[in-house]
């Protein structure tokens, strides 16, 4: 089955870009990928190089599953499977969803979606890409002398003093990693506030700008206190200083707020970005804007600001006072309100729109369902009264696996078959696509649904071997975990064979609106061969006239170098 | 125990049926809403979908709609917030009669000491309908006490103690999970809890095997040991009436005078670091600190004592030096029934 783009007609000649060679094209040595500048290759390297540790952490994943379909601990031992739990969970978080979409489809969208040339700091993005790449070798280093076994969370006084294992290695190459992640956050910052094309206002910018932008504040002022964090953790280790063992006169709790500070508004660092891709998704597969633009951007915004001060509720059965616990607690509650604002804005999106359920919608769909439940769930937790009962059980387990893994991948398996096209310049198979988004929607939820009933029944997390009578759930939860599994490594395969055999994609198969339309497929070196110039507002659905596509009219040659010559021409081209 | 499947957990605690109910409150939220968003998505799907033919799509925007989601999710917001936050409160002080029972939690095992000196490992036998006060330690990393049927939970945090309480409600056998992960045996950290009908309670803590001592008795005799009573009979401040007082205290420059209560966590550092906080008058240089001679357990057994010379002023009074403190303490046998005695007054 081939497949038939959208909308034949729209995808009208290309006025722009014919002549020069694609950014893919242009030269296919070794050499220059490594030493690219280009925005858009930077955002293939990084994609393929989180491909593969998804593979790695989803092998890790799988082991554990494995692990328990059976009370006993019979397929590997405690020690293996405490490693296999932190591996799994440090390269799904650090090196997988922090910097799933903003590094992959940020990286290749942002310049393209404010009509830049490029970000603001091409070389400060490729040694983002490279400190990301010694991150993970670090990391990837301590699994190989042998593990880490103290959970992705890091608590101390057992990873600074207890654990036998190579924790010192492993908060090496997180703290490296947050470089990146700083470098890229500031790299986007600048590029939104001084790179937008003539006539992209703040209020014209596409959400996924916006979200980016929320997110990117988030990188830049969080991460530095993880960096610091984990490196008072190798200290601690490597020099017996008496920062968190009390034996030493340190502070076991401090770790924590420490460590939550970041970790928290991290969770809106994946999540943010996953928002703006659903914005995009939403308004192009119903043809229409998205309800309430202004409010979802600034949704946005708040969510990022507000997302700083909820730390505390990961912290309610430490001993924390009860006047803190109940401010935490209200706190929490007040990120929860954009968030539901949000989800029904991209709803009613699609009233009175003109829906069509291509792959990449399917997944935005699929989204809107388990990100809601995550999200109801996330409020079970802030409500302090309960979340005593349910800390550190399997509801938390689901809790952020629905929103993290159901949420943030199912974004991005969204966002990389819509811009698909775009990309590479070729279509996927369209019938592989569906059938991949309908396993990860029905194994995603038979592998996390139990696990909510679980965690209420009282069973703890990082559990090697476990009660009797929870086994019938982690049965169905392992089922799922392989229908699951399948539905991931579909894409891996159609996707691949597309990128050599598919059908040439046109310009802009969906018949969507957005700068990063305009331009060719794949985009040239330069993304526009001429400067585009925005006359009107983003998703200025519907498409009455398929040229409003190509507006010739709105593209000025800019190849003067001359700042006013520049302005002048803009003006008059407005006017 | 209940080993068959459920998918609901027992509830055995006064607490658990209040968690329960605000539990069923936030499923029906959940349910309401995943199944609204879930409807309106398929629903809209299929109403709208693109056909040949069909009106082009209108632009739609509407303020009372969005004011609506707004305020919604507020309002129930705080209901959930104000019904959480009740729930704690109420469980935040344990009422004054509570049976206080020690703790201490190692890699991996937990260890639980009786007032009377009966010891368990991982189990912790209870009366039912009465309430229980945790005192808790950790000697290494951090734990954490989690009895599902009950609905509660506490971290145990090395260097300070935590307190959990809970009222059993149903006589029986129940989980007991560690639930902060803490290394290798994690998972193997669990126990049982015991919740046995009062009568048998009693007869179950009487049978206390030989050589046991009650934790003040042992607390004594280590005050005795150490030396501790050389100076706080004289020199030193005494020990009569600390428990629960407030001390005048400076930590680093005299001036710099500080109010503390003197709790658990206070005679606990000033034991294991006596230079932390100084009371005034006394000078730094008087107490040694006790850091590495004396095990948590010790420095449990040691408050015990304290706080029972605390309640009997004139114990603490007439402290003196050396073997004599044997004297001054109840002999064993009987210092057991008078406990007893006065825990069969609580109950009524
Ligand atoms: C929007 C994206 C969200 C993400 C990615 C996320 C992620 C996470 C993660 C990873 C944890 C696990 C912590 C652990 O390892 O113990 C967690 C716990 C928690 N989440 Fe979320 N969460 C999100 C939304 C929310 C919302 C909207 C709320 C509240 C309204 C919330 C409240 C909580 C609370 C209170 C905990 C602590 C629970 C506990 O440890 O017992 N989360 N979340
Ligand atoms: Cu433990």
């Amino acid at each position: 089955m081939t497949t038939i783009p959208v909308n034949p007609e729209l995808t009208s000649p290309l006025p722009l870009g014919r002549k020069g060679p694609s950014y893919l094209d242009i030269s296919f040595t070794v050499k220059s990928w490594l030493l690219t500048l280009d925005h858009k290759r930077i955002a293939i390297l990084y994609l393929l190089s989180m491909t593969a540790l998804f593979i790695v952490g989803g092998a890790f994943a799988t082991m554990m599953r494995l692990e328990l379909t059976t009370p006993q601990g019979d397929f590997v031992k405690a020690e293996a499977y405490n490693k296999l739990f932190t591996m799994h969970g440090v390269t799904m978080v650090f090196f997988f969803l922090i910097p799933s979409v903003p590094a992959t489809l940020g990286n290749f969208l942002v310049p393209l979606m404010i009509g830049a040339r490029d970000l603001a700091f091409p070389r400060i993005n490729l040694a983002s890409w490279y400190l990301f790449i010694i991150g993970a070798a670090f990391t990837l280093a301590a699994m190989f002398a042998g593990g880490v076994d103290t959970g992705w969370t890091f608590y101390t006084p057992y990873s600074s003093v207890y654990s036998n294992s190579q924790v010192a290695l492993a908060v090496v190459g997180i703290f490296i990693t947050g470089f990146s992640s700083v470098l890229t956050g500031l790299n986007f910052i600048v590029t939104v506030h001084k790179m937008r094309a003539p006539g992209m206002t703040w209020f014209r910018l596409p959400l996924f700008i916006w979200s980016n932008y929320a997110a990117a504040l988030i990188m830049v002022l969080g991460t530095p206190v993880i960096s610091i964090t984990m490196v008072l953790v190798a200290v601690e280790r490597l020099f017996g200083v008496g920062i968190f063992d009390p034996a030493n006169g340190g502070d076991p709790v401090l770790f924590q707020h420490m460590f939550w500070f970041y970790s928290h508004p991290a969770v809106y660092i994946m999540v943010l970005p996953a928002f703006g891709v659903i914005s995009e998704l939403m308004a192009a597969f119903s043809r229409k804007p998205v309800f309430g633009y202004k409010v979802v951007a600034f949704a946005s915004l708040a969510i990022a600001l507000l997302s700083f001060v909820v730390w505390g509720h990961h912290l309610f059965t430490t001993g924390q006072s009860v006047y803190a616990a109940l401010v935490f607690s209200v706190l929490s509650f007040l990120v929860g309100i954009p968030t539901a604002i949000k989800v029904f804005n991209w709803t009613f999106t699609m009233y009175k729109g003109s829906v069509s359920l291509e792959t990449p919608m399917l997944f935005a769909l699929g989204f809107l369902g388990i990100f809601t439940l995550g999200g109801l769930t996330g409020l079970f937790l802030a409500a302090v009264g309960l979340d005593i009962h349910l800390h550190d059980t399997y509801f938390v387990v689901a809790h952020f696996h629905y929103v993290m893994v159901g949420g943030v991948v199912l974004a991005f398996m969204g966002g990389l078959h819509y811009w698909w096209p775009k990309i590479t310049g070729r279509m996927y198979n369209e019938f592989w696509g569906k059938m991949s988004a309908i396993l990860i929607f029905f194994g995603f939820n038979l592998t996390f649904f139990p696990q909510f009933i679980l965690g209420y029944l009282g069973m703890p997390r990082r559990y090697y071997a476990y009660a009797s009578e929870f086994q019938v759930l982690n049965i169905l939860s392992s089922a799922g975990a392989s229908i699951l599994a399948s539905g991931y490594l579909l894409p891996g395969i159609y996707l691949a064979y597309s990128f050599v055999k598919g059908p040439k994609a046109g310009d802009n198969p969906w018949g969507a609106k957005g700068l990063e339309w305009q331009t060719s497929s794949p985009p040239p070196v330069e993304n526009f061969k001429k400067m585009p110039i925005v006359t009107e507002d983003c998703y200025n659905y519907p498409l009455v006239d398929p040229h409003d596509l190509q507006p010739e009219d709105r593209l000025i040659d800019s190849t003067t170098k001359d700042d006013d010559k520049l302005k002048e021409q803009v003006k008059d081209k407005l006017s | 125990m209940d080993k068959s499947f459920s998918l609901w957990p027992t509830q055995a605690s006064k607490q658990a049926l209040h968690v329960d109910l605000f539990y069923i409150f936030m499923l029906a939220v959940t349910a309401f809403f995943t199944l609204l968003i879930a409807g309106l998505v398929v629903f809209f799907a299929v109403k709208y979908r693109r056909r040949e033919g069909a009106p082009p799509p209108e632009k739609f925007e509407n303020v009372k709609l969005e004011l609506v989601w707004t305020i919604v999710p507020l309002l129930i917001s705080v209901v959930m917030f104000v019904w959480g936050a009740k729930l704690v409160v109420a469980s935040s002080k344990p009422p004054e009669n509570a049976l206080e029972i020690h703790v201490i939690g190692k890699q991996w095992m937990w260890h639980v000491q009786h007032s009377n000196g009966r010891r368990e490992i991982n189990e912790l036998t209870v009366p039912v309908g009465r309430p229980v006060k945790l005192t808790m330690q950790s000697q290494d990393v951090i734990h954490s006490f989690f009895i599902p049927a009950f609905r509660c939970k506490q971290d145990v945090v090395p260097g300070r103690f935590s307190y959990l309480w809970f009222e059993p409600s149903e006589p029986g056998e129940y989980h007991l999970f560690c639930a902060e992960y803490c290394g290798l045996q994690h998972s193997g950290m669990i126990g049982k809890v015991k919740v046995l009908p009062q009568a048998d309670y009693e007869r179950w803590l009487s049978m206390s095997p030989a050589g046991e001592e009650s934790m003040q008795v042992a607390g004594a005799k280590l005050f005795s040991q150490y030396g501790c009573a050389t100076c706080h009979s004289q020199q030193g401040p005494s020990m009569a009436g600390l428990y629960g007082s407030e001390r005048v205290v400076w930590s680093g420059t005299p001036d710099k005078e500080q109010k503390v209560i003197a709790d658990d966590n206070y005679l606990r550092e000033s034991i294991l670091y006596s230079k932390a906080k100084i009371v005034k008058g006394y000078s730094p240089a008087l107490m040694p600190t006790f850091q590495g001679l004396l095990t948590e357990e010790n420095v449990s057994q040691l408050i015990a004592y304290i706080k029972t010379v605390g309640k009997d002023a004139k114990l603490g009074n007439e402290m003196t030096p050396g073997g004599r403190m044997q004297d001054l303490l109840p002999p064993r046998p009987e210092m057991k029934s008078r406990n007893s005695d006065s825990e069969k007054r609580d109950y009524k």
